[in-house]
């Protein structure tokens, strides 16, 4: 009996880790299921609309131009997902819908489609959707509605099912975010409130607790590096903590600064989009610390209130930079090396 | 569990299923004669042997074959006692036929090997052994197979502290050396004797990892007395068997970029070679065997063999037989074991494994669908050497090779297949990089 059989070749390994990109991409939805479902608690059906549009714009957006230009669709691969279910929890609650699905469509399209796709995307497209709508539609994208309000579950804000185009009609009981009382009024919001989300403002950014939670899940699975969002929160605490030391009744205290805004969601969620950050460890401390700096920057010395959405299109600006000065050190180059144990082991 | 991060280590690396179990407490066993024995002349780094039998000439088992050419080579002896067939090509594992000799062994041909002139340790002065080593065809049997000896040689202006034995075997399926240690555990200490000797160094360390406690208790208890030798536990990570690694490990020590273990007053042995030094050194044999782990889901006896060199793959596995839907052969481990494409591929003395495996286990592996890099710096964290094949995967698919050798040290990856096992877009990285070396060589050769 001679063994015979056909054999397959490949080239070593011939095993792997069986990680995959969908996988992980399923992970980070699944870690942001619950900041979703706290918001449709707190914001009611609006949100859910809200968010539900954003998703389904993204989703069909990339799906569409791939059709169209012939290639396969990648939506299987949840990464649009996340870009439409993050961009909907950055929107107010009571954003016309239209608005949401021309956001969800820019986003896609011009911020990760144009640039090539999925790993290609310089900026998060989600918050290219978000900013768009920003430039484009400032005064509904500062209207915020009461958290908790009543009747949230039965009626919809009129602002919500506006017809395309026309100008919004708000009846809701309208509400400033803290970051708007705190920039505008110079009063504080309690750490509770803001902790465990019992405030005005985004649809998904007001529970810092579950967030920050989402964030512990992925970086314990290896699907977050943790670096950044640590390195934008110490700063953050870091630098309001000085300024609130030199000047305490101009300032918001440290606590306020961190547990505000869409700071969590931003460090958490936003800034540590892989393709848009940088790839060395050093690398993510250093951007982590300048988004940190920007958002104290424009938080205490813009016009606007908040700022992290800008600190973090900044940072995805310079991050291809920080890679071209932070590479790892190779093994076997560092200029001391080897020498130092010399004097210790003492051979001739 | 919490004992396993005490122990030292190197930065960086993996941790791939181990699969060891199947073999790990297996005794070694022999292995009859194949009826033709192909017996390649460059099994070696290096230049290849010169022949110095006939064709049709009757040779015994252990009779040098072939001489070393230079320094940088070693001797071949005959595998079985037998007659030289045909000096010719002998097919080799990159799919080149390369110079060889085919030995027919006798029916009859006995285990027995005949004594050479021995080598006394008592006596001999280190160059005696250098070249004792030499001419028992003694290259490292952890799979690179570079000659024993020359490592040995300290030039001028180097120095030597410490012979580092190296039992760590971090491929999955492999228990060669694990099963060396227990079985040839005085021939182990025996062979470092000798080492010590040539080299003059001041300590020797048996490095082993904490997946072979029993190996570990059993070096320690016939440790002798007389020498200054320590039998060190180091944490289960790939690629830790490798050099470089393992001497980060053991004395947190970096070999310099484009350096060797020397630059660092340190040398590596493999602990098989090291036990063949003192098994064969003695006698004034050579080497005409090894120890082969023969294992992975595609094999139906599995276990560790002593296997005659030369033995063709599809011999060795007719005698353990393989399962119907056995698919692929790698000699090796699977993270950096080249795949055979033919199954006449002859065993040389730098094959540590056979494993073979099944569609279970490849068929996913191999058509997965490949995403774009998403930047998510599991490659950069696993790469032992520091390297950032992120970005090197990205220049090698446009072509960049010069690029990636002057800027991101290509030259330095030692092909460990870290990257690849753990890139969740399923980019072939290591592959592009040998790829890349091979071109960069191309081009570099004047024309």
């Amino acid at each position: 009996m001679k063994l015979s059989r056909t054999l397959q070749i490949a080239s070593s390994p011939h095993v792997s880790s069986g990680a995959s990109v969908d996988h992980i991409m399923y992970h980070v939805v699944l870690a942001l299921l619950p900041v979703v479902g706290f918001a449709v608690y707190a914001f009611g059906l609006a949100a859910a609309l809200v968010i539900f549009t954003a998703t389904a714009s993204c989703v069909a957006t990339e799906h569409f131009l791939n059709r169209l230009n012939r290639r396969e669709t990648p939506v299987s691969d949840w990464s649009v997902t996340i870009t439409g279910i993050l961009y909907g929890l950055t929107l107010p609650p009571a954003l016309p819908l239209w608005m949401v699905v021309i956001g969800g469509v820019f986003g896609v399209g011009i911020g990760k489609y144009l640039f090539g796709g999925l790993a290609y995307n310089a900026f998060n497209p989600a918050l290219v959707g978000r900013a768009f709508l920003q430039a484009a539609f400032p005064q509904a994208m500062t209207h915020w509605s009461e958290a908790f309000s009543p009747g949230r579950f039965t009626d919809l804000p009129s602002s919500t099912l506006t017809i395309p185009m026309a100008e919004p009609v708000y009846d809701a009981v309208t509400s400033a975010t803290p970051l708007a009382v705190m920039k505008f009024q110079n009063a504080t919001t309690g750490v509770p409130e803001l902790a465990f989300g019992l405030t005005s403002g985004s649809v998904g950014e007001t529970c810092a607790a579950l967030i920050l939670a989402g964030g512990a899940y992925l970086a314990l699975r290896n699907m977050l590096n943790w670096r950044i969002p640590v390195s934008i929160l110490a700063t953050v605490a870091g630098l309001s903590f000085l300024m609130n030391l030199i000047a305490p009744g101009e300032y918001a205290s440290p606590v306020f600064m961190l547990f505000s805004g869409g700071l969590m969601l931003g460090a958490v969620f936003m800034a540590t989009d892989m393709v848009a950050s940088p790839i060395t460890n050093a690398g993510c401390w250093l951007y982590g610390l300048l988004i940190g700096a920007l958002v104290v920057v424009i938080r205490y010395w813009g016009g606007m209130p908040e700022g992290v959405m800008y600190a973090i299109l900044l940072a995805n600006a310079v991050s291809p930079h920080i890679d071209r000065l932070i590479q790892p050190t190779v093994f076997g180059t560092r200029p001391e090396n080897g020498e130092k144990k010399d004097e210790q082991e003492g051979t001739a | 569990m919490l004992d396993n991060f005490r122990r030292s280590t190197f930065r960086h690396g993996i941790h791939p299923e181990e699969h060891k179990d199947d073999t790990r407490d297996l005794a070694i066993r022999r292995f009859p004669f194949a009826p033709t024995l192909l017996v390649p002349l460059s099994q070696h780094l290096g230049k290849p042997a010169k022949v110095v039998v006939r064709e049709g000439q009757e040779v015994s088992r252990g009779q040098t074959i072939a001489e070393a050419d230079g320094f940088i080579s070693v001797a071949m002896h005959a595998p079985a006692s037998g007659v030289i067939r045909k000096i010719g090509r002998v097919p080799s594992i990159s799919g080149d036929l390369v110079p060889g000799v085919y030995l027919e062994p006798y029916p009859a041909s006995t285990q027995e090997v005949a004594d050479g002139e021995p080598c006394r340790l008592e006596t001999a002065t280190p160059d005696d052994i250098i070249s004792a080593i030499q001419r028992a065809g003694i290259v490292g049997l952890g799979g690179a197979a570079f000659p024993t000896h020359a490592k040995l040689k300290i030039p001028e202006g180097k120095s030597l502290d410490t012979v580092i034995i190296n039992g760590v075997e971090c491929e999955p399926y492999l228990t060669t050396d694990h099963r060396v240690m227990l079985e040839q555990t005085d021939d182990v200490f025996m062979g470092l004797r000798y080492l010590m000797k040539a080299t003059g160094a001041g300590r020797g360390i048996i490095a082993v990892e904490a997946n072979k406690l029993d190996a570990v208790e059993t070096l320690r208890k016939a440790c002798p007395a007389d020498l200054p030798i320590t039998v060190e536990v180091l944490q289960v990570k790939y690629p830790q068997g490798a050099e470089k690694m393992v001497i980060k490990a053991l004395l947190d020590r970096e070999i310099p970029s484009g350096g060797l273990p020397l630059d660092v007053h340190a040398i590596c042995v493999n602990v098989a070679t090291t036990a063949e030094i003192g098994r064969l050194l003695p006698h004034g044999q050579g080497i005409q065997e090894r120890v082969v782990t023969i294992g992975g889901p595609g094999i139906v006896k599995k276990g560790n063999y002593r296997i005659p060199i030369g033995t063709p793959v599809r011999f060795a596995l007719e005698q353990v037989g393989v399962t119907d839907d056995m698919t692929r052969v790698f000699l090796g481990g699977p993270m950096m074991g080249p795949a055979v494409s033919s199954l006449d591929v002859p065993l040389t003395k730098g094959t540590s494994g056979i494993t073979a495996v099944t569609r279970a286990e490849t068929g996913a592996h191999g058509e997965r669908r490949i995403y774009p890099c998403i930047r998510c710096a599991r490659c950069v964290d696993a790469c032992p050497m520091y390297l950032n094949p992120s970005q090197m995967g990205i220049l090698a698919k446009n072509e960049c090779y010069t690029e990636m050798a002057e800027e991101f040290h290509l030259m330095d990856c030692f092909e460990c297949g870290s990257c690849s096992f753990v890139c969740p877009s399923h980019i072939p990285l290591v592959q592009y990089f040998r790829l890349a070396k091979r071109m960069l060589r191309k081009t570099a050769r004047p024309a």
